[in-house]
């Protein structure tokens, strides 16, 4: 929509009998206004661009210097010259991976449940609590996990592990210390909970009654109609919300860095085994790089991680796009 | 397609509603056991000292987090003074006049971008253009830094809570003879109103209980804010916050400053989850018209 | 109209509540003795690092505010390197590390070492079947505990170590420190030591390619390792073992003797030290000789630039160590730190005038 320039003088056919000259409108009004809040969104860009030219040209050094090498390296360990990145990254790859399976599943059922089976009052209490675990803060996650997941993994969940043939399997071998891969997944899924659980239960709300109705009154049962009816409609929406939760969930720091272990030398071997993620290395070493080439090594691993997430928010921004064209909502 | 019994359909239809109430189970039963587990562990850090006294030394006992308290409010005011009304006026401009634009669409897709970015990329932005350059901590890089998180959070929401209000109030402002710019900000923003402070406190409280931004920004102090300059101000130094003082402390050898530790953890959460309970409540309108 | 009355009222009330929090920002809360309007009385200093030295300097901190006239020491434990990393980008007065630099690191660093205090580092057991403070270890058996080749608590080494003790078949869960630490130094210092295998594999770092065991956030996160893992060893700072009440293991000293740790043993081993300047005092004090010298001991060291920008804080920093050294002696004591002797401290004042703002000596003051 143009600017629309708006006469204030009097109303035509003198149906206003009051005479009294208006006062004629700011002129710059309405282009000074536009001007002032294009500049104020522009500041998010400037803010993200700014942001990637920190990030580039403080990791340009390690990026020179190591070159391919931190992809193809395991152990960092700057102390002995070691800068590989993939301790990190696989942590992150695996930590993400083993949060979603729980998560998602959960999120789903929990959708259905706030949709379909509750009361809507029931629902809008149910779904409001969820959603507070989205605001518990993650240091909070953090501590809960170091002082009271960490001991019942370490006490009863892993050693009953390992006492089933599950037991017997090589992700499942090492001692159960209660830190390490497995906790800061189960961890990590619950903080992810809420946000998949949201988008999923707004995302499904958008399908259209009508149809859903139409299937009900073919003597579908419910968990029919949301397989073959409402899936169909929601399935982009439930994949953005999905890559929403992998990008929170890749990027998550203090609740995973007390829980991960801290090992940045080797892949862990098994699931009770310790490792990193790229932000708990960033997170436990940032402040102690002393030398150029480490601050700048860390630097790179945060601009890797950077990319990563904006690749996970564009594809999930582009299905939940996609859903919301195929269902015809505005918002 | 031989058609299926009814007896396993409805077999399944149980099993996955059974599952259904599960997890839901499962969704508050985490949340009241983190929330318990807090409680139960910080309360007994709660008491006049914890509000008005300063953080102890090892082997003392009682002291508070005061000056961490007031620390934390300062430096989430300072972040709120840049990000709320870069937010609300970029909300505005997205709403208003960028409905589907070339300029509003990329500026969209960078705010999703930025809403993504882990906080503590923010804090280690925050420190190479503030603190390496200034050679000291301060509270303002941490502002900075929360404000970098905040103004994504809320561009979206508000310009969601916009997009709500119906067009004919919009179109009614204006065939009045009433300028754009006061059409928007006296009639819309009005409309909108209820909406925009509930998008405004939840941005604000989230940012409050960050931690990562802080670490390598304000640092911390055991001493009260010393004004807004000087070796200890706002602008100058450490700044006491609470997060990165609760990280601290729960790593401490004594017994009494972990629980510490835990007091002001509960101080958080209550504050969180209280502010987020009350704006639902009272500014419910928020999401519905 | 009514409805933008109110919304003014409570934008006033909004804007009065951010006045006093403001207000009370800006004058420092009311116990604090040196309000923003004479900035004169007071003036305070930063100090970040080793998390050992904590406990300490803010004591210190506490009792010098009253004796100085107000003025504030804000010392933040994030670990020695952390603290290294600090004085390095100037971004603190002095940065405290229990590693400490070799004499090329400082010159090429511009920076000054010295000493400060000295304690001990002990390690932690949790092992179900033997009484608390009981189990004894030797260093070379210790070395290979960690470098993962005796892996039973049940192993023969172990066994020979302590006859009649009941020791279990169960693994030996080994715990380290995940971060940066001053610690990690003097206990893989005093490793390399006793175990050519670990000097040539590891070596002495405060961040070691540890070769088996698991890695905990600071003391705390290995003191919890420890406690919730039936037969995990560890190591921390002697204070922390003993704020915590977690088991002990006596070690075997240079001189075959087996001693639990304790203040008179870590002031036994720093009786030994040679404190050289020209190295910047750095030395690790382990394994030194004495009947009741305790193995794992170690110094901690403060750094401060050669070349600062103001002469105030310089001087307050160095007013503050120097009157730690001449009268807090006895807190530190009280603290299980061995304060460091006045032959000592004296070598140390003479480096001081090294400080400089452009060219002029800030000490003697």
């Amino acid at each position: 929509m143009s600017t629309a320039h708006v006469e204030t003088g009097p109303p035509a056919g003198g149906a206003g009998a009051q005479a009294r000259p208006r006062r004629h409108h700011f002129a710059f009004g309405d282009p000074l206004f536009r001007w002032f809040t294009i500049v104020c969104a522009a500041t998010v860009a400037a803010a993200m661009f700014v942001l990637i030219g920190v990030l580039v040209k403080n990791s340009w050094l390690a990026i020179h210097v190591l070159g391919i090498k931190p992809l193809t390296h395991v152990a960092y360990n700057p102390s002995t010259n070691q800068y590989g990145a993939l301790s990190s990254l696989f942590g992150t790859f695996v930590t993400t991976i083993l949060a979603m399976l729980i998560a998602v599943p959960l999120a789903l059922a929990i959708s259905l449940l706030l949709v379909e089976l509750v009361h809507p009052v029931v629902s809008r209490i149910l779904g409001t609590s969820i959603e507070m675990l989205a605001a518990v803060p993650s240091i909070i996650f953090g501590m809960w996990g170091i002082f009271v997941v960490a001991p019942l993994m370490a006490n009863h969940v892993e050693p009953w592990v390992q006492s089933t043939p599950l037991g017997r399997l090589g992700i499942f071998s090492g001692a159960p210390v209660g830190l390490g891969i497995l906790t800061a997944g189960v961890v990590l899924s619950l903080m992810i909970l809420p946000f998949i659980t949201a988008v999923s239960r707004d995302v499904l709300q958008m399908v259209p009654t009508v149809v859903k109705e139409a299937g009900y009154g073919m003597g579908s049962t419910t968990y029919e109609v949301m397989r073959k009816i409402s899936m169909r409609y929601a399935l982009s929406g439930i994949a953005g919300a999905v890559f929403l939760g992998l990008g929170r969930a890749l990027g998550e720091t203090m609740a995973v860095a007390y829980v991960i272990g801290g090992n940045f030398t080797a892949l862990p071997h098994s699931l009770f085994a310790n490792g990193t993620t790229v932000s708990a290395t960033l997170a436990l070493n940032f402040g102690e790089s002393s030398s150029k080439l480490e601050t700048s090594s860390l630097i790179e691993l945060a601009l890797i991680l950077f990319v990563i997430t904006m690749v996970f928010q564009v594809i999930a921004q582009l299905w939940l796009a996609r859903a919301r064209r195929m269902t015809g909502s505005r918002a | 397609m031989p058609p299926r019994s009814v007896g396993r359909r409805r077999l399944a239809n149980r099993v996955v509603t059974a599952g259904a109430w599960t997890a839901g189970a499962i969704g508050v039963f985490v949340l009241g056991w983190i929330v318990t587990t807090v409680v139960v562990r910080g309360i007994g850090a709660w008491n006049v000292a914890f509000f008005t006294q300063l953080p102890p030394n090892g082997t003392d006992t009682g002291g508070g987090l005061a000056n961490c308290i007031i620390g934390t409010l300062v430096i989430t005011f300072g972040a709120a003074i840049v990000g709320l009304p870069l937010g609300f006026f970029g909300a505005i401009y997205l709403s208003e006049f960028g409905r589907a634009g070339r300029v509003a669409t990329g500026i969209r897709a960078v705010t999703n971008i930025v809403l993504g970015v882990p906080s503590i990329i923010a804090g280690m932005f925050a420190y190479a253009i503030l603190v390496l350059p200034s050679h000291h901590f301060s509270g303002f890089s941490a502002s900075l830094a929360l404000a970098f998180i905040m103004l994504p959070v809320m561009t979206r929401t508000a310009e969601d809570v916009l997009n709500l209000v119906p067009n004919e109030l919009r179109e009614s402002a204006l065939a009045m003879g009433v300028p754009r710019w006061k059409a928007t900000l006296g009639v819309v923003v009005k409309a909108a109103r209820g909406g925009l402070i509930t998008g405004a406190i939840l941005a604000v409280v989230r940012v409050a209980g960050e931690t990562a931004p802080l670490l390598f920004t304000a640092l911390s102090s055991q001493y009260w804010m010393s004004g807004l300059f000087g070796n200890s101000g706002y602008f100058g130094g450490p700044t006491p916050n609470l997060t990165k003082e609760i990280f601290d402390l729960s790593g401490q050898p004594y017994p009494h400053l972990v629980q510490l530790a835990w007091g002001g953890a509960l101080l958080i959460i209550v504050a969180v989850l209280g502010v987020n309970v009350l704006t639902r409540l009272l500014f419910q309108r928020g999401k519905e018209w | 109209m009514r409805s933008s009355r109110r919304f003014w009222y409570g934008a006033a009330i909004s804007a009065l509540t951010v006045g006093i929090v403001l207000t009370a920002a800006a004058c420092g809360g009311s116990s604090s003795p040196s309000s923003s309007a004479s900035p004169a009385a007071g003036g305070g200093f930063v100090g970040a690092g080793s998390t050992f030295a904590q406990p300490l300097y803010t004591a210190w901190a506490q009792t010098y505010q009253g004796v100085s006239g107000g003025v504030k020491l804000n010392y933040q434990g994030v670990g020695s390197s952390a603290g290294i990393a600090a004085i390095e980008a100037k971004t603190v007065q002095f940065g405290a590390t229990d590693a400490p630099l070799t004499a090329a690191q400082l010159a090429s660093n511009g920076l000054v070492q010295f000493p400060t205090a000295v304690g001990g580092t002990v390690v932690i057991v949790n092992l179900s079947g033997v009484p608390a403070g009981a189990l004894k270890l030797d260093g070379p058996t210790l070395a290979k505990i960690y470098l993962g080749t005796i892996t039973k608590w049940n192993d023969p080494a172990i066994k020979a170590l302590n006859p009649g003790a009941k020791l279990p078949s169960t693994a030996i869960n080994v715990v380290h420190r995940s971060d940066g630490s001053g610690t990690s130094w003097i206990f893989t210092s005093y490793l390399s030591a006793v175990s050519p295998t670990w000097k040539s594999k590891i070596g002495a770092a405060t961040a070691p390619a540890w070769p088996t065991g698991t890695g905990g956030a600071k003391s705390a996160g290995v003191a919890a390792l420890v406690k919730q893992l039936n037969g995990s060893i560890g190591y921390v700072e002697y204070t922390y073992a003993q704020q915590n009440a977690i088991s002990t293991v006596m070690m075997r000293n240079a001189d075959g003797k087996t001693i639990a740790p304790s203040l008179s043993g870590f002031a036994a081993a720093a009786t030994n030290a040679t404190w050289d300047a020209s190295q910047g005092f750095a030395q690790a004090l382990v394994n030194e000789p004495g009947a009741t010298a305790w193995p794992i001991t170690g110094a901690t060291f403060a750094l401060m630039q050669k070349s600062q920008t103001d002469a105030a804080t310089a001087q307050m920093a160095l007013k503050f160590f120097d009157w730690g050294y001449k009268s807090g002696a006895a807190q530190a004591q009280s603290l299980d730190y061995v304060p460091i002797p006045a032959k000592v401290y004296g070598v140390v004042e003479q480096q001081w005038p090294q400080i400089t703002v452009s060219g002029t000596a800030v000490w003697p003051a």
